[in-house]
């Protein structure tokens, strides 16, 4: 029992440290593809994706890596979520596209901050990575996990649904569509089932 | 509590003496007083005024420094406002962009709401935070003569850079600028990109 607790501390990448970075083999995801993430980037970089703003997340581990590599993009890591909102907006008034990658349960996080979207018509590409529904183990994720969608959209964004990895890219390219051309904040939630069921018992 | 008005800065005239100099220095405003302020000492499509999103003032900051560094970028907030944005404090130190300076216009009072005694007169030392967090430039600024000394630092000397202005509660004349957000971002896209502002 102290080990399955202790494995779920660390195992819980929103809590790392940020000054180093997730290591891809580190984390406990199962059924992983190895594609979808880099299709992700691929996405940004086609996006002219300048500035991306983290909070860390497993689900996001690997592409967080692909953007931190990348020389065209400043990779931010935030101690809350909203900063990446704001950050991201100030870009955008600079000329830079940003994207924000969060975990849904942080979603919560940003509501305030969003009027800055919608009041402004500023946009906002964001990438959040479900915890809280296909398979979840740890009930303090359902929370968020089952009011990311509806607190977004409540908040004035445009939301997304990838539920399979074949399907990520292509809302990722959707998304960033709506968001740069159409001046809107536009989320695409990945779906647990895509990103893998978190095991926690080695 | 506070020490007497007469002997704190005038919180318009601390504003309007830092922008003086500005040239084509980018500006963006903490909701209430600061957006008061600064719209005061002369409005411009180079201002970018909140007018909510309260804490974010830095992170705009932030991100416009980032894009634009070859550009000042200038933040000016007031107290409240960076209490609930102390985590960017940390993000901004992390980063150390070196055309930001940030401003705090600390009355060590919510003036806006009615005057609530906010944390900094009871204790709490926000350059003390900044510096904690690893900022290397944070200075209070209390008198006439070190705003002097200060105020062309802001505008050229390496960031990030911290400052707190402690500043009087008096009563100031009302000053408001524009407030609808489309108008306020695309004249300072316009302002900022010219007819890249609509790629």
């Amino acid at each position: 029992m102290l080990t399955c607790v202790r494995s779920a501390v660390t195992g819980v990448a929103r809590s790392s440290p940020a000054a180093e970075l997730p290591d891809r083999n580190a984390n406990s995801y199962q059924r992983m593809s190895a594609s979808w993430p880099q299709h992700i980037f691929h996405e940004l970089q086609a996006a002219r994706i300048r500035q991306v703003a983290y909070v860390p997340d497993a689900g996001h581990s690997q592409l967080i890596q692909l953007c931190h590599a990348d020389a065209g993009m400043r990779s931010v890591s935030l101690t809350t979520e909203e900063e990446g909102v704001a950050m991201l907006a100030g870009a955008w008034l600079g000329g830079d596209r940003g994207v924000l990658l969060l975990q849904s349960s942080g979603v919560g996080n940003c509501i305030n901050m969003l009027s800055l979207n919608q009041e402004c018509r500023i946009p906002l590409l964001a990438l959040v990575a479900m915890r809280g529904e296909w398979g979840e183990f740890n009930p303090w994720q359902i929370p968020m996990g089952k009011s990311a969608q509806a607190a977004l959209e409540g908040a004035g964004a445009y939301v997304y649904r990838a539920d399979a990895p074949a399907d990520v890219a292509e809302n990722v390219r959707a998304a960033a569509i709506l968001a740069f051309q159409s001046c809107r904040a536009v989320a695409v939630l990945i779906g647990q089932r895509v990103i893998g069921t978190k095991h926690f018992t080695k | 509590m506070s020490p007497a008005p007469s002997k704190l800065l005038n919180r318009r005239a601390a504003t309007a003496r830092i922008l003086r100099d500005r040239g084509d220095a980018l500006v963006v405003t903490g909701l209430g007083n600061s957006t008061f302020d600064v719209a005061a000492a002369g409005d411009t499509p180079l201002n970018f005024y909140l007018w909510g999103a309260m804490g974010g003032a830095a992170m705009v900051g932030l991100g416009l420094a980032l894009a634009q560094p070859q550009r000042r970028v200038l933040v000016f907030t007031g107290d409240g406002e960076m209490m609930m944005g102390l985590g960017s404090l940390a993000t901004v130190s992390v980063e150390k962009p070196d055309n930001l300076a940030i401003i705090v216009l600390d009355n060590e009072h919510y003036a806006e709401t009615g005057m609530q005694p906010g944390h900094t007169g009871r204790g709490v030392d926000l350059v003390g935070i900044a510096l904690a967090a690893g900022f290397a430039d944070a200075v209070t600024i209390r008198s006439e003569q070190e705003l002097e000394a200060r105020a062309p630092k802001l505008l050229a000397a390496r960031g990030p850079l911290f400052t707190v202005i402690k500043v009087a509660t008096d009563p100031t004349p009302t000053a408001l600028p524009p407030r609808d957000g489309p108008y306020l971002r695309s004249r300072f896209r316009e302002a900022v990109l010219g007819v890249d502002a609509h790629r």
